[in-house]
């Protein structure tokens, strides 16, 4: 198996559509209005794009964009702190390639690089690691963001920094936990969500457990969905099968990745390296209760927030961009006031236009179609 | 150490223009006049990194992206300019390694090298070695190949596999822990249109799909054609190592930069014979159509997915970055 086709079998999604379009008969909300489905996961968005699914499923299904970028949420604020610090003379600053591109109040990484800060791409923080150990007059900080995915090899590699007593590496973390930002769009008001696909890759870190709340608490369905085409019509069809029976459940599409437990490894690491911030801000979201973690005292030579002195100044959203909205799944992206004429890819006012995951961009990249606009495939 | 240099490039291109040591070439234009009643120009320059790649250099490529662009109004192309930016340090022997490589190119493009000039500048001011080339070709006559000219039930077709060069330069770079042979794609594309054009004198558009790869060029010809284009996903020939590598770097090989690489629009009753002739050609097996031109929003590109799905090919928006997970 290369798993570059297994998951794309057309003829297979051809048969999940028909289960669904049978299954969407029976869920009497759907005769009403669509169903909303939120992917929370970034990866998902761009795989439904990808792919064109929101155009091979039913009318009556519809997919809500969550907040599963996690270079979309990140408060300009933040991106003027990693900035600052990657203008510091004898600074390296390494982090993920779309990382780059998300703006602050001024300007982005990629912007800094080209007016002379030192910022490089790097695929692993581990490279991060490599560049101190190249470079020993400078200081290498990795900017460190993401969910639990991203979170275990950020903290493996403040372990290694220690193991190794490397001195002149430190990590500026932005990581964030997805629960209590689930919990956050689940409380708020104008929250009309039908179900979730759960984030394959955070899954496979933190396991199934963690999200038994949602059916309980909430009785919102979910399916915890893998990333091929396939996986997400399989998951889709779950949600709506639970909506049909009227159960609730957190169910796992992805078990050939996803355990019930998680990877306790991974958890360890994390755990031993991180501890939870009592609020982060988010774009869009404004600020959510332990929803981001710092670094631990004992680690504190690795945290570039105590090494360095950062402006670290709030800097409110635009009052213009609708992200928040877009994010709680209360408009389409294309329904924002400034889609397409003030807020681009090209300028990026709010953050879901910056990585491709962002549900702007993919709108905007793939989707801002419209379905009677689409002519037969002839080939 | 300056006339050592120029004398590895005038040795190197041995043609009987160069080899004159004029401060410039002298071309006959009756020998002109007698290939066409347009002379095409265009000018290039080759900045990479590394030097050296598998499947080519930046020497091979200088030569091979000129050529191309000249191929594509159907040009012959004739003569080549070669002016190099040298970083101080650089090996005279991975000069001449690169000077006989683009010999070697431009030979099997048949293509002269005629003028040229060197420069080097301190450490620091280049990065090893910039190489700009100058072509000159002409037109047939009769032939007006333009990115004006797309019409609504035109076919699009390509000659080969798509990213391998992005890939291949991506991978040579050995900042990723990835193994794959993976070779660029670079070469003359002259010999696969000269023979397009015997079988069919009526191409509308051509363009290669070097930086920014496919999409964007299909991009570029909708828009100055005023249609829309659609291509098929399951008829794009990709190799299953470039999906791999695109899968794991969270690329789209369709962005991704091709040296070999053509895009051509033709009207739809010439398309089946012209795959079957640039099948024939070694740089066109890979040949296939790809998609149709139609009418609707002017300089919309969609892809109709493995899926039955469709979606926008957009432009891309500075350089393709790789995504965080």
């Amino acid at each position: 198996m290369k798993f570059l086709d297994e998951f794309r079998d057309p003829g297979k999604a051809k048969a999940l559509i028909t289960e669904i379009q049978r299954l969407v008969k029976n869920i009497p909300r759907a005769q009403e209005r669509p169903i909303w489905i939120m992917e929370v996961c970034g990866g998902h968005t761009h795989t439904i794009f990808r792919y064109g699914l929101n155009h091979v499923l039913p009318k009556e299904v519809e997919f809500i964009h969550g907040p599963g970028c996690p270079v979309c949420v990140l408060p300009r604020g933040r991106v003027d702190d990693c900035i600052a610090l990657a203008e510091q003379p004898d600074v390296i600053m390494t982090t993920f390639g779309d990382a780059m591109r998300v703006t602050g109040s001024k300007k982005n990484l990629l912007q800094a690089k080209a007016e002379g800060a030192d910022v490089r791409m790097v695929y692993s923080p581990l490279d991060a690691l490599a560049i101190a150990r190249r470079h020993p007059e400078k200081e290498v900080v990795f900017f460190g963001l993401g969910f639990e995915t991203t979170m275990p090899s950020t903290a493996m590699t403040v372990l290694q920094a220690k193991r190794d007593g490397l001195k002149n590496f430190s990590l500026f973390s932005n990581h964030i936990t997805i629960i209590p930002t689930i919990k956050a769009i689940l409380d708020s008001p104008d929250m009309q969500l039908d179900g979730f696909l759960g984030p394959g890759h955070v899954s496979m870190v933190i396991g199934v457990a963690p999200y038994d709340f949602i059916a309980r608490q909430y009785r919102k369905p979910m399916a915890i969905a893998g990333f091929e085409p396939l996986d997400i019509l399989q998951a889709v069809w779950m949600v709506l099968k639970q909506l049909a029976e009227g159960r609730c459940q957190v169910e796992n599409q992805y078990q050939r990745i996803v355990s019930e437990q998680g990877n306790a490894q991974a958890l360890n690491a994390i755990q031993e390296v991180f501890e939870l911030r009592e609020f982060f801000e988010w774009r869009g979201l404004g600020s959510i209760d332990h929803s981001g973690v710092r670094i631990r005292e004992t680690f504190a030579a690795y945290d570039a927030e105590r090494k360095f002195s950062l402006p670290n100044v709030t800097i409110a959203d635009p009052t213009s961009c609708q992200c928040g909205e877009v994010l709680k799944g209360a408009i389409k992206p294309n329904q924002c006031k400034v889609f397409g004429t003030t807020c681009t890819p090209e300028n990026p006012l709010g953050s879901l236009m910056v990585s491709t995951e962002g549900a702007c961009a993919a709108y905007y990249q793939y989707g801002w179609i419209d379905k009677d606009a689409i002519q037969p495939v002839t080939h | 150490m300056r006339d050592l240099i120029e004398h590895v490039f005038i040795q190197t291109f041995q043609h009987p223009l160069a080899a004159a040591m004029e401060d410039q070439a002298r071309l006959s234009l009756t020998e002109l006049g007698n290939l066409g009643s347009h002379i095409a120009m265009t000018t290039d320059t080759f900045v990479v990194h590394p030097l050296f790649f598998p499947g080519g250099n930046i020497g091979k490529l200088a030569v091979n992206g000129t050529v191309n662009d000249l191929a594509m109004c159907g040009a012959r192309p004739l003569y080549l300019s070669c002016a190099v930016v040298i970083e101080e340090g650089l090996e005279i022997e991975t000069l001449f390694v690169l000077a006989q490589s683009m010999k070697a190119a431009a030979d099997h493009a048949g293509i002269g090298i005629v003028t040229g000039d060197t420069k080097v500048v301190e450490r620091g001011a280049a990065d090893k070695l910039f190489i700009n080339t100058t072509g000159i070709g002409m037109i047939p006559n009769g032939i007006n190949i333009s990115g004006h000219r797309a019409e609504p039930g035109d076919v699009v077709i390509t000659n080969g596999y798509l990213g391998d060069h992005g890939v291949a330069i991506l991978l040579a770079r050995n900042e990723l822990a990835l193994e794959a042979t993976i070779e660029s794609d670079t070469q003359p594309l002259n010999g696969l249109v000269e023979a397009m054009l015997t079988c069919c004198e009526n191409i509308h558009c051509l363009r290669d799909a070097t930086r920014g790869g496919l999409a964007t060029v299909l991009n570029e010809l909708a828009q100055d054609s005023q249609v829309s284009i659609q291509v098929h996903e399951s008829a794009l020939p990709i190799r299953e190592s470039v999906r791999g590598a695109c899968e794991i770097l969270g690329l789209d090989p369709l962005y991704l930069a091709n040296e070999g690489v053509l895009a051509a629009i033709v009207p739809p009753e010439e398309a089946e014979n012209l795959v079957k002739v640039m099948r024939k050609h070694p740089a066109g097996r890979q040949s296939a159509i790809i998609g149709q031109v139609k009418e609707g929003p002017a300089g919309r590109v969609t892809l109709s997915t493995t899926f039955g799905g469709v979606r926008i090919m957009d432009m891309l928006v500075g350089e393709q970055l790789p995504r965080i997970c």
